[in-house]
């Protein structure tokens, strides 16, 4: 092994000037010659005189890129003269540090910005938090009625979810402070040793650092996170904490905007409740079906079960001028009008008259109504009879047995318009399997079919009805929902309300048309059996 | 005191017969009657969801195929079919270990029953479940997800003239950031359809829906945004109404026949050759030609069922295709289903 003479000291003054790690080595063995500081920086175990090793790649490789020794480096070979090569080497640490983290924030941006759940918001930041920052990641939220609610992510395990007693709060160092909005407190000054158990159960081992950062809201905070790392060496460095800092930022963001969404859904989910269809009553001898997905404000039905000594349901099922709040507004008054006045015993003609009263007496123009009301009594032989009244709305429907569709001969005007209404109602009787049918206008004027502006109209909805006669009101309902979303093409069909009352089939008493087999010696055995047991017990 | 123990008894043919003929009566009371009886007897709930009730609910699409049922008749014996469910479901069931799921038909399927099995399924497998119900606005479900944030979403979609409303639901309910199984025939053979609109998961049916979800939900990332649908996709659906209109115009001189059809027939008719362009419209969307050669083959034999000639159904194609010759993807797709 040759050594080259040694380097003049300009030369030497030359190399180590260079910002880039310098390594010269010969060819031949692989040696080095010469190394400038910053090479014995990165490369602490390249020594003069003594093979290259290192983060070097295999002999014919003229570039490499790896981690080494806690840094990012990248590296080119050169070849000089045939006989020398040199290698030199660059710090990328910080820069793929800074990559790392705007990837990191890129992904927080997108995935805290999805949802509008507190719950699911709070899983993403301890996920994100695990996968970035930390071993261990805990949400908790400002006490509410004296109980904080968290989400926890520990190494190795799922999300886990709960709630805690406000007095416990104070058993994290740190953690009130940072709830009360509070700037966090330097990891270096928290003894993760004082940390509960509730926090970080012990079987996970030493706890080296934790970091309590607040999670800042909508002028007041959204929380606190709880960050650990696990192993008695490890901390939380001043760049770890600033990271942190900027993710807490965004993290509780989200969380305040998932708070807000919620509060602002539940008050309109409570508002809503009373506008929504009603859930229909299960009602003896009587069959009931009502569509689903019905916008708020415009149409609206409702069912009113027997109450007291009064065996008569009561169904309503109408259409508020305009849309939007205002009508919802006015579909509630109408619904209340009619609960009170079915406690009242009104007969469904006289119904009408006084809503026709109050939408005049409440001095506000174009506040008008179309509705059918019906009072349904169970009769003999599993009959049914109706007394309906309508108000400037179609007809009902009824279909017979047979399959043929009438509309009931009920008459009035418009309820809301005129201070004398005329108002004749009628009477009509379902035999068993046979089925009224209310229904709003948007069915027959639902704009669509092959032509796609034509509408539904009377003669395709008879059509239709007659197609159904033997189904269950459910079905029939159902049925024509689809065939009005069908011929509207996926257009908006939440205006489309029907109701259906419905007189059940009679169960076949007889084996009709031989089809229904045997009755199977195991049932009548089962039964047999079921009878004894009975009569032992 | 207890019975004495006895056996379960196994779902034979002779009971699907029973349930059958109890449905096609439309006789919910003994329908309802037969499953307590079954389930009392320690018949386990899945059992009788997957083998009694599902399997009749197929036999009974069989009956409508072969013209042997009416859809009204259908219908009504699948309402049967939904009480007797509820009266299965109706059956407590333990707590509630595993999450929480939301279950929706997309926009526009009304084949509610399949999802409500899975429902149900998922139920007794530990689930906490909202089922959203038939033909679900999209805006309705993503409200929801926001309001209850579940751990998953089942949509499922049984025809795949959906499967562009099917796409906007998947894509919207991954934006929320809620992990998405599909389910239904309407995805394509082994729910190819599926992956490619962007869902995590596909099942075929209730039983692997239960199974995939129940180990390592979700498996795995999904990342990428898949867009689908181009400006010929775009054409069929604005021009559907002129492309009826102008095929009906021709009919008769291309199919003499038509000429004596009733209202009704003419009506039907019409109906048909919306199917073609939904159809064709959703093969584009997709980018599958045999979502639309499956819809002929599976037209072709409905239509002989009913006594109506394999040549209607290829005038309406050639009608149809006579309009689009500036379309290449449509004419091809045509031209796939004429080869048949």
């Amino acid at each position: 092994m040759t050594l080259v003479a040694p380097a003049s000291a300009l030369l030497q003054a030359a190399i180590e000037a260079a910002g880039e790690g310098m390594l010269l080595c010969d060819a031949a063995g692989h040696t080095v010659l010469l190394a400038n500081a910053e090479a014995r920086r990165l490369v602490p175990g390249a020594r003069l005189g003594h093979p290259v090793t290192g983060p070097f790649p295999d002999p014919g490789a003229d570039s490499f890129r790896c981690e080494f020794e806690g840094r990012s480096l990248a590296g080119t070979r050169r070849d000089l003269d045939g006989a020398h090569y040199a290698w030199f080497i660059r710090d990328e640490t910080e820069q793929a540090r800074r990559i790392a983290h705007s990837e990191f924030l890129a992904e927080v941006g997108w995935r805290l910005s999805t949802s509008l759940h507190v719950g699911r918001v709070m899983r993403t930041v301890v996920e994100l938090a695990v996968q970035h920052l930390a071993d261990t990641a805990m949400v908790v939220l400002p006490p509410h009625r004296r109980r904080s609610t968290w989400t926890r992510l520990l190494p190795r395990r799922a999300v886990e979810e709960g709630t805690l007693p406000e007095r416990l709060l104070g058993d994290v160092p740190g953690l009130i402070e940072s709830l009360d909005g509070f700037p966090p407190i330097p990891s270096r000054w928290l003894d993760p040793a004082q940390a509960p158990g509730w926090l970080l159960p012990a079987e996970l081992g030493p706890v080296g650092a934790m970091l309590v950062t607040p999670l800042p809201g909508n002028a007041e905070p959204a929380g606190a996170l709880i960050l650990a790392r696990h192993g008695a060496a490890a901390v939380f460095g001043e760049e770890d904490e600033a990271l942190a800092r900027v993710f807490a930022a965004r993290a509780g963001a989200a969380i305040a905007a998932a708070t807000l969404y919620h509060e602002q859904s539940e008050t309109a989910a409570i508002l809503k409740a009373g506008l929504l269809p009603p859930d229909l009553p299960v009602i003896d001898g009587v069959e009931l079906a009502g569509s689903h997905h019905l916008h708020i404000g415009g149409d609206f039905y409702d069912v009113f079960g027997p109450a007291g000594d009064d065996t008569d349901t009561v169904i309503a099922l109408g259409d508020v001028c305009g849309t939007g709040p205002e009508a919802a507004v006015l579909t509630g008054q109408v619904r209340q009008t009619l609960r009170v006045l079915r406690l009242v015993r009104a007969e469904p003609a006289a119904m009408l008259r006084v809503l026709n009263d109050v939408l005049l007496g409440s001095g506000r123009r174009s506040r008008f109504v179309t509705m059918v009301v019906g009072a349904v009594r169970r009769v003999e032989h599993g009959r049914i009879r109706l007394e309906l009244a309508t108000g400037g709305h179609p007809g009902p429907l009824v279909l017979r047995a047979d399959g043929t569709v009438e509309e009931v001969a009920a008459k009035g005007t418009l309820i809301g318009v005129m201070p004398l209404t005329d108002i004749q109602p009628a009477t009509v009787e379902l035999g068993p399997g046979e089925l009224c049918l209310l229904y709003s206008d948007g069915l027959t004027e639902a704009r669509g079919g092959p032509a796609g502006r034509e509408h539904f109209g009377e003669d395709r909805l008879h059509r239709a009805l007659a197609d159904c006669a033997g189904m269950p009101a459910a079905a029939v309902v159902e049925r024509l929902s689809q065939i009005a979303s069908d011929w509207l093409r996926g257009g908006q069909s939440d205006d489309i309300a029907m109701l259906a009352v419905r007189a059940p089939a009679r169960t076949p008493l007889s084996l009709r048309g031989g089809g229904v087999p045997e009755e199977s010696p195991f049932l009548i055995a089962a039964r047999r059996g079921d009878r004894r047991s009975r009569a032992r017990s | 005191m207890t019975a004495p123990a006895r056996p379960a008894p196994p779902i034979d043919s002779w009971l699907t017969e029973r349930y059958l003929a109890l449905v096609s009566d439309s006789d919910e009371a003994g329908a309802i009657e037969l499953v307590g009886e079954l389930h009392d007897r320690g018949v386990p709930a899945e059992r009788i969801i997957v083998d009694l009730i599902g399997a009749t609910q197929r036999r009974i699409g069989e009956l409508w195929a072969a013209n042997e049922w009416t859809v009204a008749r259908e219908h009504a014996a699948t309402a049967v079919s939904e009480r007797a469910l509820a009266a299965v479901a109706a059956h407590p069931t333990g707590r509630a270990s595993r999450g929480r799921i939301t279950l929706a038909c997309v926009d526009g399927e009304w084949h509610g029953l399949p999802a409500r099995m899975l429902a149900e399924l998922l139920r007794l497998d530990g689930w906490r479940v909202d089922f959203l119900g038939a033909s679900v606005p999209g805006r309705h479900l993503i409200t929801h997800l926001h309001q209850t944030g579940p751990d998953a979403v089942a949509l499922s979609c049984t025809i795949p003239t959906r499967l562009p409303r099917a796409h906007a639901a998947i894509t919207a309910c991954r934006a929320t950031g809620v992990p998405v199984i599909a389910g239904g025939r309407g995805f394509g053979p082994g729910g190819r359809y599926a992956a490619r609109m962007g869902a995590h998961a596909w099942a075929d049916s209730g039983e692997t829906a239960v199974a995939r979800l129940a180990t390592a939900w979700p498996s795995r990332p999904v990342t990428d945004l898949p867009r689908l649908g181009d400006e010929e996709y775009t054409f069929l659906v604005r021009s559907r109404p002129e492309l009826i209109a102008t095929a009906m115009g021709r009919l008769i001189g291309a199919y003499p026949a038509a000429h004596d059809y009733s209202a009704a027939q003419t009506e039907s008719t019409v109906e048909d050759m919306g199917h073609i362009v939904d159809f064709l419209a959703a093969a584009i969307y997709v980018g599958e030609q045999e979502i639309f050669t499956d819809f002929t083959e599976w037209t072709t034999g409905v239509l002989t069922a009913r006594g109506v000639p394999p040549v209607a159904l290829r005038t309406g194609l050639r009608l149809i295709r006579d309009q689009l010759i500036d379309f290449p993807a449509a004419v091809a797709t045509l031209d796939a289903a004429m080869i048949l």
